[in-house]
């Protein structure tokens, strides 16, 4: 059992108060009569499944029964972030990757020091 | 302009009604008994939505209590109680009788703007559970943290409660409520019978075939 924060409950809740319900941002075509085949195809059927930073809506079903979004890692289930809806994420792949370099980035200066005789 | 059916859930003809739990009968413990539990049957429980911003005038106008804004509050009064169950959601319990009226009276006070309110009475039932072991009964039955420190009097929340869901508020030292499902209200109470016999819980049902009679309006009218 795991803890999730309900943006607007603003509180922590029991996981089995929440359901997932997919990828988060998905923008209906604003005007489907002009929408190609295969735009409508993604639209409806087509999801990402990256490894690493994945955007997903999930609603509090027990509790305010709200739809809100969370940054969740894929490779090790952490929650980066929960925010609510219509806001955009502040954890995305690209700020987790830099940040990913950077701290290798430190280790291996760090790991070249400690190898210089003082 | 928005058009209304009104109609009393409690009319002027005297109707026997009928609790979801009528069928259990009360228990007593013997002995000294550290939780009482009680059904509080056939009060009004009414469902307001819409924004704070629109509602909070008109039901401090009519029902003289402050819109809880901030989440998991719960606010008592003489009229009742009214508790935040979502951003655009609050739950308001008042006396056997009285959701007809103050539906009408906040109907009225609201005029146009984009707002519900919906009568859920018959949907749900409320249960009470007093005495100093009562939140070691609710520790057993949901994961939420009730511990006092954690849960002070005036809260209330949504939550998993034995594998179903209630809505749990503490409205005083020792006593505590549970708003629950009328169809899950059988399951919950053998539950809190179960849960509570090592505390040699005490049932006290609520009266049997209570009959709500007054007189009262009934017809259906429409806002212009």
């Amino acid at each position: 059992m795991f803890h999730i924060y309900c943006p607007y409950c603003a509180e922590y809740r029991e996981e089995e108060e929440f359901h997932p319900k997919g990828q988060a941002h998905i923008a209906r075509p604003a005007d489907p009569t002009a929408s190609s085949d295969d735009a409508w195809g993604d639209y409806l059927f087509f999801r990402d499944n990256p490894r690493g930073v994945h955007h997903e809506l999930w609603v509090h079903a027990v509790g305010c029964r709200k739809f809100f979004n969370i940054t969740r890692d894929t490779r090790s289930y952490a929650i980066l972030e929960t925010y609510r809806m219509g806001e955009q994420p502040g954890v995305t792949a690209e700020s987790v990757t830099l940040a990913e370099r950077d701290s290798e980035r430190k280790t291996s200066d760090t790991a070249t020091m400690q190898g210089v005789p003082s | 302009m928005p058009r209304f059916a009104y109609f009393d859930p409690h009319p002027a003809r005297a109707v026997t009604t009928q609790s979801p739990l009528h069928q259990f009968a009360a228990t007593a413990s013997g002995g000294e008994s550290s939780v009482v539990l009680r059904e509080n049957a056939f009060l009004d429980h009414l469902i307001l939505r819409g924004e704070s911003e629109v509602l909070i005038a008109s039901v401090q106008a009519v029902l003289g209590l402050a819109l809880p804004t901030e989440p998991q509050r719960l606010v008592m009064g003489e009229a009742g109680s009214l508790q935040w169950l979502s951003p655009d959601e609050w739950l308001l319990i008042v006396a056997a009788g009285e959701g007809f009226r103050l539906q009408r009276e906040l109907r009225e006070a609201l005029g146009s703007a984009h707002f519900s309110i919906v009568d859920v009475s018959g949907g749900q039932t409320l249960l009470e559970l007093d005495g100093a072991c009562a939140v070691d009964v609710l520790m057993k039955s949901t994961a939420y943290d009730v511990d006092p420190r954690a849960f002070p009097v005036g809260r209330g929340v949504t939550s998993v409660f034995a594998k179903a869901t209630a809505v749990i508020r503490r409205v005083d030292e020792q006593r505590w409520e549970l708003v629950i499902r009328r169809s899950f209200a059988d399951y919950c109470l053998r539950w809190l019978l179960d849960a509570g016999e090592e505390y040699g819980i005490d049932y006290r049902p609520a009266e049997l075939g209570a009959t709500i009679s007054r007189a009262a309006v009934v017809d259906t009218e429409t806002m212009s």
